[in-house]
């Protein structure tokens, strides 16, 4: 991952001797000076954030010490009786983002080889320009929209059809409310979908012509050429956009809330409502008056950020062992 | 032979129109949201809505001026606080990093990308507005400042990346220091990349709601200076948006399509200067 | 060699960034309490900040408040009951506003005494989706709270039959819609299910936010009355503002005098009436299941939350004109934007208490 070392460090170590007279020659060219600058604002974002787990951290205390590790586990959420418990919200979080991840990451990474591979270029680029937009629309948009068109699709189309179908498997049971799991989820990858969509676009792009020609002149068709050749070799940057995209799913707020039916309960049926950690943190922050009410939601926004950080390193391990794995690498 | 042949051809044909499939659907689902928000913002977009003050339900006449100004101020300072650091520090990473160290910092940098945006703004609430005692436009400023760093960061990093180590080291090759390397060569080669980054992060954060709520609040004024509170777009939309009246829903709708355009004019300017300057170069 | 030294733009980038993020960096907490607010001697500012449900009135008044005195601008930012009290505590604001009144707790908390002034009423009204039926339906206390507890899941429960005679109500399971932001509105209708049932009481109790023993939630009264309206028989509850405003057909609810009475501008003034009477010193009354014939049970006030001591003389004095403006000439605009005003006696104790603030 690292840059190479360059080559003029290699020759300042090697002189042994000239140790200093390199060192000083380097601060009167300005490199050290330049190596320690951008090392403290790189090295401000690591405090910021230590800043940002500290202040939850620290404004979280009532729960954590009248709750303790059994806010991890308790299902129930009970602001008058002041009985707070995150196991549903965890599970609302994490089942919305993966269905997210499961219908975007195909679609994005599907439409970024059509727009990057066979499109002609200019219409590649203007697509792609006004995809990019979408990022600024507000969310609270994404979310009218789904309640008032996506909601009844979904309940008078999709999952009868998935209940007719699927419906020997627990995911595709139970009544039909159209708000739920499965509309966040289908919210959420169209989220996330110009996310993954761009950068892959970007990644496919930045691989060499060769690549390709090698591949077409040794009698692959365009496909395998495509699918054997540029996309191992563009893995990486495509992973990098999965996790850009799940991390924004999992920190949705405004546009999740208004559809996946605010009920704190666990059930295997992507029909029924539930509940997510980001959207109670909105629904109730404002209003909430009571202390541990408060710092209960403040908690959430803590147990969010491990998970967050637990599910990038799952990515980064998985990341790690497929390069490893694949043949062609950047 | 020709079977196989004949198998890899069909494969290839289904493959390939799916991913077409992929990119229409995709694509048409984009545009039916932005036709949507086009449509019932346009609608009731007049010139009034961008000279003048908000006026109370049902007043005809009333706009959001100084909610536009007050997006532009809050970006104006978050893009001061955020993009500086986020760039040099996406220097640090492409150019100087070890292995430990850059590693903590790009994973903290994608951490804070996924911290709700909620969650943001009630640190900077803890950490700016409560010291403060009072809402202000500089606390949303930095609120959103600190999103934008590891936007930026990450983006800045990545299109250094793209710059061919031969660059590098044909300027070191002619003497130049590392870091008069960095300057004169690596970041202009990898500058329209990273310009389109982080004009990406401002629009990105240019929606965001959240944060803004308990920092830089709101104002039925003009607000003076930077030590009062603002009003902003994404504020109003959301405050509009969830009142009883249709008159407040239609400006809504007016203020999301603004926003947009807002967004559309400064990236496409951007890109069309950077163009030619590149062009021009060359 | 001497051009690329001219032309390197990476030292210009160096300064400007560190100077930005220099100027960040620098303890805030220090140079944010030092900076001197702007010079504005002829302007007051009051910032306030509160519920979202009396949010387009008051907005109302600000505005007409301030094309009678330009010299004072009152800025009013809805961020919710529970956001307006904690802001008032930690005294980011100049006075606060709340759909609920503050507990004891909350106001020992206070640096002064907090003083309440009711500003306008608001009503929370029942709305249901029931295809082929066109009468307005009648609610006993009893059906609404077994509804929303749960006991009652059909929708031709004799609790239900029993006051509706006439109309057919069919078998079908009720779909529970409540809010799922914590709200005032939530507060008015748990607070209004707590006095007329014990076990809602005991087992759910009143709060802008509970656990709901059923249903879906909706965020916001778009959001629920959105899940109404496109869910086949389902109830939710709304304030009578959006109601009105988005012409929704909701129910009549019984009162504790033994009437369905129909959520009204007039019958909610009627409540508060009936309230007026034994009316506190500190204004902090519940007036839902409110005595009278004509009284709308599920009613509220709304309340500006005015600390007693005010240090700055400008503001002081303006924010008291403010409220003996808003408890005369206000409440005339309180009809068109659908809200009901003060009744004459409550206005009357109002005006003295406004004396207290200091």
């Amino acid at each position: 991952m690292a840059t190479p070392p360059l080559v003029i460090d290699q020759l300042h170590a090697a002189g042994r001797g000239g140790r200093v007279r390199a060192f000083i020659e380097r601060l009167r060219s300005g490199d050290e000076i330049a190596h320690l600058i951008t090392l403290v604002f790189a090295a401000s974002i690591f405090l910021l954030t230590v800043l940002l787990v500290y202040e939850l951290y620290v404004n979280c205390a009532l729960p954590r010490h009248k709750f303790g590790w059994g806010f991890f586990f308790s299902r129930t959420w009970d602001p008058v009786f002041e009985n707070f418990g995150a196991l549903p919200f965890i599970y609302g979080t994490v089942v919305t983002s993966l269905v997210a991840l499961l219908i975007a990451v195909p679609m994005g990474v599907g439409a970024a080889i059509f727009l990057a591979e066979l499109a002609p270029p200019h219409l590649s680029d203007a697509l792609t320009f006004v995809i990019e937009l979408l990022a600024a629309v507000p969310s609270v948009i994404f979310g009218v929209l789904g309640i008032f068109v996506l909601v009844p699709i979904l309940r008078s189309q999709v999952e009868p059809f998935l209940k007719a179908t699927l419906g020997f498997l627990p995911f595709f049971q139970g009544p039909i409310y159209g708000i739920g799991y499965l509309a966040a989820s289908v919210v959420l990858a169209i989220m996330i979908v110009p996310f993954v969509l761009s950068i892959s676009r970007e990644v496919l792009l930045a691989v060499p012509r060769e690549e390709r020609e090698a591949a077409l002149a040794l009698g692959a068709t365009r496909w395998e050429a495509t699918w054997k050749v540029v996309v191992p070799y563009a893995r990486a940057g495509i992973f990098g956009s999965v996790c850009l995209a799940l991390a924004r799913a999992l920190g949705e707020t405004m546009a999740v809330t208004m559809v996946i039916g605010n009920e704190p309960k666990i059930s295997a049926s992507l029909f029924a409502p539930g509940y997510s950690m980001a959207a109670v943190i909105a629904n109730e922050f404002a209003e909430a008056t009571g202390d541990l009410h408060v710092q209960a939601l403040i908690e959430l926004g803590l147990v969010l950020f491990v998970l967050t950080m637990i599910i990038n390193a799952l990515a980064r391990l998985l990341i790690l062992l497929t390069t490893k794995q694949g043949t062609a690498h950047p | 032979m020709n079977r196989p042949f004949f198998m890899r051809k069909l494969v290839n044909a289904l493959m390939l129109s799916l991913c077409g499939v992929c990119a229409l659907v995709s694509v048409s689902v984009l545009f039916i949201i932005l036709g949507y928000l086009l449509w019932n913002g346009g609608r009731f977009l007049t010139w009034t809505f961008l000279t003048r003050l908000p006026t109370p339900v049902g007043e005809p006449g009333g706009g959001m001026a100084n909610a536009i100004v007050g997006s532009g101020k809050v970006l104006l300072l978050a893009a001061l606080t955020g993009v500086p650091v986020g760039f040099v520090g996406g220097i640090y990473l492409a150019e100087f990093g070890g292995r430990v160290f850059p590693f903590l910092v790009r994973y903290t940098a994608d951490l804070l990308n996924g911290v709700p945006s909620i969650v943001m703004g009630i640190f900077a609430y803890t950490v700016v507005v409560l010291p403060m005692h009072h809402f202000s436009t500089l606390a949303g400023g930095l609120a959103l400042g600190a999103m934008l760093i590891p936007i930026v960061l990450r983006s800045t990093e990545e299109f250094l990346r793209a710059v061919p180590q031969s660059l590098r080291e044909g300027a070191l090759a002619l003497g130049a220091s590392k870091s008069r390397a960095i300057a004169t060569v690596v970041i202009p080669a990898g500058f329209q990349g990273i310009a389109t980054g982080i004009l990406l992060a401002l629009a990105r954060v240019a929606g965001e709601t959240a944060p803004l709520i308990f920092t830089s609040a709101n104002n039925r004024f003009w607000s003076r200076g930077w030590n009062q509170p603002t009003a902003t777009l994404p504020v109003m939309i959301w405050t509009y948006a969830s009142s009883a009246y249709e008159d407040w829903h239609r400006q809504a709708w007016a203020a999301g399509l603004i926003l947009l355009m807002l967004v559309l004019v400064a990236n496409a300017g951007a890109r069309l200067i950077l163009a030619r300057r590149t062009s021009v170069a060359r | 060699m001497n051009r690329t030294r001219k032309s390197s733009p990476c030292h210009v980038y160096f300064a400007i960034a560190v100077a930005c993020w220099s100027i960040a960096l620098l303890p805030t907490k220090r140079l944010l309490s030092r900076a001197p607010a702007l010079p504005s001697p002829a302007q007051v500012q009051l910032n306030g900040a509160g519920a979202t449900f009396p949010f387009p009135i008051y907005s109302k008044w600000f505005d007409e408040y301030h094309k009678l005195h330009p010299d004072v601008e009152i800025n009013y930012q809805s961020i919710g009951s529970g956001g307006g009290i904690r802001q008032l505590l930690s005294g980011t604001v100049d006075f606060g506003a709340s759909d609920g009144p503050m507990t004891d707790e909350q106001l020992k908390q206070a640096k002064v005494p907090i003083l309440h002034f009711p500003t306008v009423l608001g009503a929370v009204v029942p709305t249901y989706n029931l295809p082929g039926i066109h009468e307005r339906l009648n609610f006993t206390p009893e059906a609404l709270a077994g509804i929303y507890l749960g006991t009652i899941t059909k929708w031709n429960d004799p609790a239900l039959t029993g006051p509706n005679p006439g109309v057919q109500l069919p078998g079908s399971d009720i779909i529970v819609v409540h809010r799922s932001d914590g709200s005032g509105t939530t507060y008015v209708w748990t607070d209004y299910l707590s006095k007329v049932s014990n076990e809602w009481r005991t087992r759910v109790g009143r709060n802008t936010s509970v656990n709901w023993p059923v249903g879906l939630g909706g965020k916001g009264n778009e959001g629920v009355s959105g899940l109404v309206q496109q869910t086949p028989s389902s109830i939710g509850y709304v304030e009578l503002v959006y109601a009105i405003q988005n012409h929704l057909s909701y129910g009549k609810v019984k009162n504790a005098a033994g009437n369905f009475i129909l959520a009204s501008l007039d019958s909610v003034t009627a409540a508060a009436a009936g309230a007026a009477r034994n009316m506190p010193d500190d204004f902090r009354v519940s007036i839902t299941n409110a005595a009278g014939q004509n009284a709308y049970p599920i009613s509220s006030f709304t309340w500006l939350l005015v600390p007693s001591k005010i240090n700055d003389p400008a503001k002081r004095q303006a924010l008291i004109q403010f409220l003996r403006w808003m408890l005369t000439d206000g409440q005339k605009f309180c009809q068109a934007l659908a809200y009901a005003e003060l009744p004459k006696p409550v206005v009357a104790k109002e005006m003295k208490a406004i004396s207290r603030i200091e």
